[in-house]
């Protein structure tokens, strides 16, 4: 059927199945968005105060439900702003498919207004870029971003349609989604994939006989459950594997979720601000396999001593990352279920009573000095307390990052929705957004600090405007914690450009928003305040509850970057 | 860094746009420098293949392979070991041959290593050389003495010996493309 570009790139997300969009309009976009008006009643689109907060929306849509998440802007500022957003969603691997428009074909490499080449800007952050000059393209290109962006390791992918594209017509046929493996460019890119054409193959059965004679030999295992876990929603296998070979786990930043954080077995996060449990399992340890981790330098401080006790294992789906960051003594490439499965096959049950006594005769988490105003456990802890166990919790980065994922206990994939690898302050509102929109039925709240709210509390009004009842509470020391912190312990506590005793109030920017705000300094405010913001939820409206912390907190225990992992600079 | 020496690496990648930019932004933005670059198309129109070296270390080489590996518009990516591979390039010299008693010893130079004379005008000669480092470096040397005037290389390009080539089916390559993006 013959229809226009604009026709053709929405009926494309219907076949994906996509039902939502975030995004911001303009002036090369226009096209898409007058077809989008008489698409009303298929996609919702929700349209936020900046572009950066589309894109984290999208992205945290994406990591809280599993599916691709779309986000339009236009050109120029539009798709420069989602830059920040791209980048997050890369490093951390999470599926988007980021969709611009250009300035039309002849005034390409013209400087015309509003004109960027952003497939160039993108493409070190993407798993791939395309730019759409000719209308036929456009089905197959679309079809070919979607596979990419969801299979093999995750990732965002970018895509820049010149404005002509949008207003021409070209033919386009509806072809269900299974069927675009084997149809147009899509097909041919399949074949040259050749194994992995249309299933994932078998991992090496050599490569697991090898790790299931090295767990037999080993007496102190350990095992590592990175962000792999969450995306490949491996959790049960890999709580089973656990089980089976009786090993502490420790998660990182990015597994919070791919293992229940009550779990017996859980030592909590490893590295940085790493539990000493986990640090210390990780140099004592005979045997460590870390399953979908990167080795990052915030969890491998220093690569060369890193369990320098252990064989390391590690298994991952990108064969890229296998010996970048570690050198590791095996391999398994492969998605960390069907891994897992085929190992619980194979391993029988093992028990290591005394090495568990041993890595849990350490703390899993850390005691915080509760005399001061409210410390971040007593807040967490409440929070936990009051909220419903599903509920889903987004974080911006900084010191309420790391408290979060200490004193909050992540039971399944897509639970915590973080910034990990690229440490994007301001991330967590947008993505608290996508994570309702994609989970209406769930609780979701939204840790932060004064400094990253103050980058992309403009959502507000978006919260406000879809009745979208996230509950965001401000860990509010007055101060960039987490530089702070570094000040204080590196630099000699030259406190400089860290104190941000300034406005605004956040309860009152909260009700200006047509939200509710609250000002607490009390464990007995905090109750009745998170009491007050999950009924007024029940009624779309959410709630910023502003907690007085004291300014002098820092995240406990710490090793500084390229040191040992048990060389705590404080405990 | 341990066991850092010339990598002659070859790929093949899609004929189209930005591919070129897209490969050589990988290898900068991983922080290695490329000592030579060559592509062109191949017998396929739509695929084009780049010989790329590079001083790297082992390590360093297996994680370049892997990068490259993962990237969309590359089909397959070998590492090609001096023992078991061609390696030429192709140079041109312009040279100052002012006079005739010049230009017979520049040919005969150029005779010398099976280069040919291209190009002639009453100040210069233009030779062509097909070669390795060895032998375009020696041609160099005894080119300077009439003083070169300009110079250009094509970079290296390379095949394997024998009766193998870049699409063999190993594990390794099995391996990559479980990364590689494809459903």
């Amino acid at each position: 059927m013959e229809m226009t570009g604009a026709k053709i790139l929405l009926e494309c997300l219907l076949e994906q199945g996509v039902d939502t969009v975030f995004g911001y309009p303009g002036g090369t976009i226009l096209n898409v968005y007058d077809e989008l008006y008489h698409y009303q009643d298929k996609i919702t689109h929700i349209l936020t105060a900046h572009e950066q907060g589309a894109a984290h929306a999208a992205d945290g849509y994406a990591r809280s439900t599993g599916k691709v998440g779309v986000c339009f802007a236009t050109s120029g500022p539009g798709a420069c702003n989602l830059t920040t957003g791209i980048a997050t969603a890369y490093m951390d691997s999470s599926p988007v498919v980021f969709i611009s428009c250009n300035v039309p074909q002849a005034l390409i490499g013209k400087d015309a207004f509003q004109e960027v080449d952003i497939t160039g800007i993108t493409m070190p952050i993407t798993k791939c870029t395309y730019l759409i000059r000719d209308v036929n393209d456009l089905a197959d290109s679309v079809r070919e971003a979607f596979a990419l962006a969801r299979s093999g390791r995750p990732g965002p992918v970018m895509i820049d349609i010149v404005k002509d594209v949008t207003a021409a017509k070209g033919e386009f046929e509806y072809l269900p989604k299974e069927k675009h493996a084997t149809s147009g460019r899509l097909a041919s890119l399949m074949e040259r994939a050749r194994t992995s054409a249309l299933k994932m193959p078998e991992p090496d059965q050599g490569d697991i006989n090898k790790l299931v004679e090295m767990i037999a030999e080993s007496q102190k295992p350990m095992l590592i459950c990175g962000g792999g876990v969450v995306r490949g929603r491996a959790h049960e296998e890999f709580r089973e594997f656990a089980r089976r070979i009786d090993a502490p786990v420790a998660i990182t930043l990015m597994g919070g979720g791919g293992v229940s954080g009550t779990d017996p077995l859980a030592t909590g996060m490893i590295g940085m601000h790493g539990s000493k449990a986990s640090n210390m399992a990780c140099d004592g340890c005979d045997l460590l396999i870390a399953v979908g981790c990167r080795f990052s330098d915030r969890v491998a401080l220093k690569p060369d001593t890193f369990a320098r006790n252990a064989k390391i294992v590690h298994i991952d789906i990108d064969r890229a990352e296998i010996n970048k960051n570690v050198q590791t003594d095996h391999h398994i490439i492969g998605d960390a279920k069907q891994v897992l499965e085929l190992l619980n096959r194979k391993v029988p049950k093992y028990e290591h009573p005394e090495w568990k006594k041993y890595v849990f005769s350490f703390p899993t988490e850390t005691q915080y000095d509760d005399s001061h105003v409210m410390s971040p456990k007593q807040i967490l802890s409440t929070v936990s307390r009051l909220c419903p166990e599903d509920t889903i919790v987004s974080t911006d980065v900084g010191q309420h990052q790391m408290w979060a994922i200490q004193h909050f206990h992540f039971d399944y994939p897509g639970q915590l929705l973080t910034s990990g690898g690229f440490g994007t302050m301001g991330f967590g509102l947008g993505a608290a957004i996508g994570a309702k929109m994609g989970n209406p039925d769930k609780t979701v709240i939204h840790i932060t600090g004064d400094g990253s709210f103050r980058m992309n509390c403009n959502e507000l009004s978006t919260e406000e405007f879809y009745k979208l009842p996230i509950i965001t509470f401000v860990m509010n020391n007055r101060r960039l914690g987490m530089v702070r912190q570094w000040q204080e312990l590196v630099y000699d506590k030259r406190f400089f450009q860290t104190t941000t005793e300034r406005g605004p109030s956040f309860s009152k920017l909260a009700e200006a928003n047509g939200l509710q705000g609250f000002r607490v300094s009390t464990v007995e405010e905090l109750e009745e305040a998170i009491q007050a913001a999950l009924a007024a939820a029940e009624n779309g409206q959410g709630t910023v509850i502003d907690c007085d912390i004291y300014e002098g907190e820092l995240v406990r225990p710490m090793v500084n970057g390229g040191k040992h992992i048990t060389e705590f600079l404080v405990n | 860094m341990d066991n850092v020496k010339l990598r002659t690496l070859s790929v093949l990648v899609d004929n189209e746009s930005g591919v070129l930019s897209q490969i050589s932004r990988l290898f900068s933005r991983k922080g290695f420098n490329v000592e030579s670059l060559a592509v062109g198309v191949t017998e396929d129109p739509a695929v084009s293949r780049m010989t790329i070296e590079v001083m790297a270390n082992d390590n360093h080489t297996n994680l370049i392979c892997n990068q490259l590996n993962k990237m969309v518009p590359v089909h397959s990516v070998k590492l090609l070991e001096p023992s078991h591979s061609i390696r030429r390039e192709l140079v041109l010299y312009k040279v100052r041959a002012k006079n005739s008693e010049d230009k017979n010893q520049i040919i005969q130079i150029a005779n010398i290593f099976r280069g040919a004379i291209i190009d002639v005008s009453k100040e210069t000669l233009t030779i062509s050389i097909i070669g390795e480092e060895k032998k375009t470096d020696a041609v160099q040397e005894l080119l300077a003495d009439f003083g070169i005037v300009e110079m250009v290389r094509t970079g290296m390009i390379a095949l394997e010996r024998g009766k193998y080539t870049i699409d063999e089916d190993t594990k390794v390559k099995g391996e990559f493309n479980y990364g590689k993006n494809v459903l």
